[in-house]
């Protein structure tokens, strides 16, 4: 029997969901070689049994968390896909202030008809098997790591920072061009596009396992900059990341 | 007539961006309860932006949602540059538009093949028709890779971009990428294009309207989609910075998002109201797949804004070879963005493919925004939808109970919601 494949949407711009349909051509392949069995996006078809469950997103409200626990009683494998549901992502950007104040400021006098809860990553709540990082995620990541679990080998993250990547391409480091880059301490795997693009590194991707302490500090001395400033900048993708760890 | 009762709750309808609930209760053909329900997590981007440089807001903005993130990259980007009064160059404006081009095409040709498509071939997604319509589907997913590739020349990335900033561009595409895209325009792509106007024009729709207001940007010399002034069938031109008169927010219990009128009881942004305000500026041969579709301004049927997505389809290709045109000629050349940081308030306002958005930022000195509204387009139609139930569900109570849920369904759908910008939409709950 054909592993069946579910996706679900959390609080987030579903641009994950539309990364794997983005897969093109390759999309049919897959489709030929799994069962998707929820994919509320492109499908009305539900079903209630999953191996493996895709979780885009992050959980802000109660009845999120309720539905992420029940999730993963269903689920073999379960995966965290994109940063709002590996870190909190940006969805996070609203713990820098009190829930009241966001719902004031969203909602006004009517805020009372609402409710929120401070943006937490999926791992807060439930294990997570497998994790897919990035704003959005990278797809051909998303492609090999279905195709570990076909095959059952064991998928593994990229473990360099971004930097690796951006001298393979060739770019002008972002630093050169008075940017403030997190390529030195943000896992890569992206083929750093973001600075290929002509822009700097942003930390979709959550720090690395080990990052190089003491050259990003000499690197950050260089350009006049602190730790602090370098803390502040990693929190517009990772600002519910010391939850996760 | 026997006596019937009608209760269903479609939870979180399918084949729409973000979360939406429709719930119906009827008994012998008198109704209820006949609602449109908005259950989204909000996001709270408004508040989030705040103390973020202007930069990080053009970056993360488009984090609002990921079908038409270009477009809200363009709304933060022109609030931003209005606010700091940056005036664009011919070339960049050029860029920006085939840019958005690319968005459109490529949102319109998702929303018509893998999320319309599926309701009038019967089936519950696209999936079983890579089996059963091979060639359809090739064709859609060739089609839709074609409009990423195109827009990620400009932007680097269509979901999330990159490359585009406050002033311009900061990458150049090359004259070859310029060519490459240009020749599928107006070959492959054009061919595609036509064989999906005769394949929708097939399909039937179905036959409803209701006369409303319909509300989308103008300008006096093109078919806008960045910037110009609030077009309206029922009023003169209005002054973007003025938008607040036009959307009127209000807060509905049954809604997580915010809702929107104007001058009647709802009005109506997209395709349709596009075509409605703007028709006469479209390129003759978008004018042809109208008059393909029947469709003639103004039209009152919200199922045909999947046909009027097609007809921008036709102006948008139209547009951009014209466009590559003007690029390939004039040459094009790496400029730097010029940006001029100062404290004030900027309103962006761009025509998603859905319909009208606006950013309107207000910045401190150091350019760091200390307030930020956001309204978006499947907001504005969530009251439309609403004042749609009430009429068509009376029009179609005799039906049996999944015809009425499949009818309902896809009148959410045809409005191309994306609710995740600001909430989910659709639970059909027919209790």
């Amino acid at each position: 029997m054909k592993p069946r494949v579910a996706f679900f949407d959390f609080t987030g711009c579903e641009g994950c969901q539309l990364e794997v349909l983005n897969f093109n051509l390759e999309i049919v392949d897959l489709i030929g070689a799994v069962d998707i069995v929820e994919f509320r996006e492109a499908s009305s078809d539900h079903s209630d049994e999953y191996d493996i469950a895709f979780i885009e997103g992050s959980q802000t409200t109660d009845r999120d968390v309720e539905r992420i626990q029940k999730i993963r009683e269903r689920a073999k494998i379960l995966v965290a896909l994109g940063a709002c549901s590996c870190t909190g992502g940006v969805n996070a950007l609203k713990n820098r202030f009190s829930m009241e104040e966001n719902l004031k400021v969203v909602y006004g006098d009517s805020a009372k008809l609402y409710t929120t809860i401070p943006t937490r990553p999926t791992s807060a709540y439930v294990k997570v098997d497998a994790f897919i990082h990035g704003c959005p995620p990278n797809r051909n990541e998303v492609i090999r790591l279905v195709k570990c679990l076909l095959t059952g080998k064991k998928f593994e993250l990229y473990h360099d920072p971004v930097c690796v990547e951006c001298k393979l391409a060739e770019n002008i480091c972002a630093f050169e061009r008075g940017e403030f880059c997190l390529g030195p301490v943000t896992r890569g795997g992206c083929n750093a596009v973001c600075v290929t693009g002509g822009r700097k590194c942003w930390g979709c991707r959550a720090p690395v396992d080990e990052p190089n302490v003491n050259s990003e500090k000499e690197l950050l001395a260089r350009y006049g900059l602190t730790v602090d400033d370098m803390l502040m900048q990693l929190k517009i993708f990772n600002g519910a990341l010391e939850v996760s760890k | 007539m026997t006596t019937k009762e009608v209760n269903f709750t479609v939870h979180h309808v399918a084949r729409i961006e973000g979360h939406g609930n429709i719930i119906v209760n009827a008994k012998d053909g008198k109704i209820e309860e006949c609602k449109w329900e908005i259950p989204e997590s909000p996001r709270f981007f408004e508040s989030m932006l705040r103390g973020l440089s202007y930069s990080d807001v053009n970056f993360i903005a488009p984090r609002i949602c990921g079908i038409c993130a270009v477009a809200h990259a363009n709304a933060s980007i022109a609030a931003t540059e209005a606010a700091f009064g940056v005036k664009l160059s011919e070339q960049s404006i050029l860029m920006r538009d085939t840019l958005f081009d690319a968005e459109t095409f490529t949102s319109h040709i998702l929303h018509t093949y893998f999320l319309i498509a599926p309701d009038f071939l019967g089936v519950g997604s696209v999936i079983p028709l890579a089996t059963t319509h091979t060639d359809v589907v090739l064709r859609a997913l060739r089609m839709k890779k074609f409009g990423n590739d195109w827009a990620d020349i400009f932007c680097g990335r269509k979901t999330h971009p990159i490359s585009q900033v406050a002033g311009g561009f900061v990458k150049f595409p090359t004259v070859e990428q310029l060519k490459w895209i240009k020749d599928k325009l107006e070959g492959e792509i054009m061919k595609d294009l036509e064989i999906s106007v005769d394949l929708f024009k097939t399909l039937k729709f179905p036959d409803f309207v209701r006369e409303t207001e319909y509300i989308a940007l103008t300008k006096p010399d093109e078919y806008a989609f960045i910037g110009g002034a609030i077009g309206s069938t029922d009023c003169k031109p209005m002054p973007i910075n003025d938008y607040q008169k036009v959307t009127n927010e209000f807060c509905v219990p049954q809604s997580t998002a915010k809702w929107t009128k104007h001058l009647r009881e709802s009005f109506q942004v997209g395709a349709l109201a596009r075509f409605n305000v703007n028709h006469d500026k479209l390129h003759p041969k978008a004018k042809k797949v109208a008059q393909a579709f029947g469709l003639k301004a103004p039209c009152y049927n919200p199922f045909l804004i999947s046909a009027a997505q097609l007809v921008e389809s036709m102006h948008v290709v139209e547009n951009s070879i014209m466009i590559l045109d003007k690029l390939l000629t004039k040459g094009i050349k790496p400029e730097k963005p010029e940006v001029k940081v100062k404290a004030g308030r900027g309103v962006g306002a761009v025509e998603a493919p859905r319909g009208i958005l606006f950013h309107d930022y207000t910045f401190d000195d150091a350019g760091k925004c200390i307030a930020a509204n956001i309204i978006i387009p499947t907001n504005e139609n969530h009251n439309s939808i609403q004042h749609d139930f009430d009429k068509l569900l009376p029009e179609i109570i005799d039906q049996p109970q999944e015809k009425i849920k499949l009818t309902m369904e896809m009148l959410v759908r045809a409005y191309d919601p994306c609710v995740s910008c600001s909430t989910h939409m659709l639970e059909v709950k027919f209790k």
